[in-house]
């Protein structure tokens, strides 16, 4: 748009600078914490639950609930941005870094591959570059503010990449999938940017 | 779900931010307003689907929000229903502020899930709780669009229930139309239920959405109709895990909640 829009008498409510600089471009804060998902909420046995990861061979690293709790767990604090615009700033989480999930299926001989789709429950799945899940970047989460994940937040166990939004912290994930090629998961296929960077405001397919 | 192989798409076309006229303004409740939009080069939409909406201050201040489509894509203009929050940043604009004659920027139509077109098929199965009947009334009024020119197989083969939650009778979105669609349509029923108050000698459902209610309004999980469910956040958890325990299968049902955990519509 060649000359920029102002919408005739809408003042807006500015955040504190410190929250603003917390802030993707279209994002506010809610102290809530809001729940999307695309269907029906699945509910997970955690006697029967287990957590795989696939390469593209044979070999598959898999942990039952308890041998997954038995992985040393970290504790995270970070903002959460959410495609539908809200942001929840400075949450607590606690979970297993995807390096300390990926190095051990890496020792047990799952191959490696530059991309990754989380495969979960309900039918749901996410792709997301294995750069920007190793590092310090991507974790498994299993508690919410020192408590168990709510069904309904994802729980037993979600996939916490905050760097991108949120829709790509899959809920109730079951299974990485390491993979040569790219491929789209559930929102990616639907209309959502394939990466969805929120400082780079990529939501939907065909914004830079 | 999906779970065909979809390769990661190549970049396509961005979905453009479009400036629109206010055409209209209809006082739906007292906290409700529904905005007619003209906007040009509108791509056309699916019903179910939503926009998203942005507002400038003069300091270059930006605030955008989503907001689901309330028109049917037969529509010539644009309808967007819009609920006062009290605290809202950008509803209150919406309901208070803009009039017939602004402008509004927006861009869309997003989402490809919660969406339903007559080529779907049915039984369709709608259930909302408060302004959650936004997208669902995209659905009926498109439902109804085309209907009226398709044959007597079609009409039998998408029969429609909307079951719909409000607090009082004064919340009730599009009670007017809803009760002309079904007095019109043999192939539609609407069913209403009250959770705080319901009109004098009202004889139909009192309470909460639950799973008695949907076992008494739904078609048997085997006529595998499509369900879409919207509203707050606990209605619309506890609609869905009742539908899958009643038998139906969680791929045909389809959902979009709003608002926090603990909040009830």
């Amino acid at each position: 748009m060649t000359e920029p829009f102002i919408s005739r008498g809408f003042r807006g409510r500015r955040q504190a600078a410190a929250t603003a600089s917390q802030l993707p471009p279209g994002q506010y804060e809610t102290r809530d914490f809001p729940v999307l998902s695309a269907g029906p909420t699945p509910r997970a046995s955690l006697a029967t639950w287990d957590f795989t990861v696939r390469g593209r061979g044979a070999p598959t690293a898999r942990w039952t609930w308890d041998e997954f709790q038995a992985l040393p767990h970290e504790t995270v604090t970070t903002d959460i941005h959410c495609v539908t615009k809200w942001s929840k700033l400075d949450t607590v989480w606690e979970g297993v870094s995807l390096d300390t999930l990926l190095a051990e299926a890496l020792a047990r001989g799952v191959e490696s591959a530059p991309y990754l789709l989380a495969v979960c429950d309900g039918g749901y799945s996410t792709n997301l570059p294995l750069a920007d899940v190793t590092g310090g970047k991507a974790w498994v989460a299993v508690k919410f503010d020192g408590a168990p994940l709510a069904p309904e937040h994802g729980g037993p166990a979600r996939l916490l990449v905050p760097r991108l939004y949120f829709w790509k912290s899959a809920k109730w994930v079951r299974q990485v999938r390491l993979m040569e090629r790219d491929e789209a998961g559930f929102w990616e296929s639907l209309g959502y940017h394939n990466y969805g960077d929120p400082w780079r405001e990529q939501r939907y397919s065909g914004d830079l | 779900m999906n779970s065909a192989q979809v390769p990661a798409p190549a970049r396509a076309a961005t979905i453009t931010w479009r400036l629109a006229t206010v055409a209209g303004v209809v006082t739906e409740t007292p906290r409700a307003r529904t905005l007619i939009l003209d906007v040009p080069g509108w791509p056309g939409h699916r019903a179910g689907q939503h926009v998203d909406v942005r507002l400038t201050a003069e300091d270059g201040y930006q605030a955008q929000r989503s907001y689901s489509i309330a028109s049917a894509p037969q529509d010539g203009q644009l309808a967007l229903m819009v609920e006062r929050l009290d605290d809202g940043e950008v509803s209150p604009y919406l309901t208070d502020v803009l009039s017939v004659g602004d402008r509004l920027e927006l861009r869309g139509p997003i989402g490809g899930y919660f969406v339903w077109d007559v080529a779907l098929g049915g039984p369709l199965l709608l259930v909302a709780g408060g302004s959650g009947i936004v997208p669902l009334m995209a659905m009926l009024r498109h439902r109804e669009a085309a209907l009226e020119i398709a044959d007597a197989r079609t009409r039998h083969n998408v029969p429609a229930r909307l079951l719909y939650s409000s607090r009082r009778w004064d919340d009730v979105i599009y009670r007017s139309e809803l009760t002309r669609l079904a007095q019109d349509d043999e192939t539609l029923e609407v069913a209403l239920t009250f959770t705080r108050e319901a009109p004098p000698e009202w004889t139909g459902f009192r309470r909460r959405i639950d799973r008695m209610m949907l076992a008494e309004v739904a078609w048997p999980p085997g006529e595998r109709p499509h369900v879409f469910v919207c509203g707050p956040t606990p209605l619309v958890e506890a609609a869905a895990a009742a539908l899958v325990e009643l038998g139906h299968d969680p791929a045909l049902v389809k959902t979009e909640r709003f608002g926090p955990t603990g909040e009830r519509g």
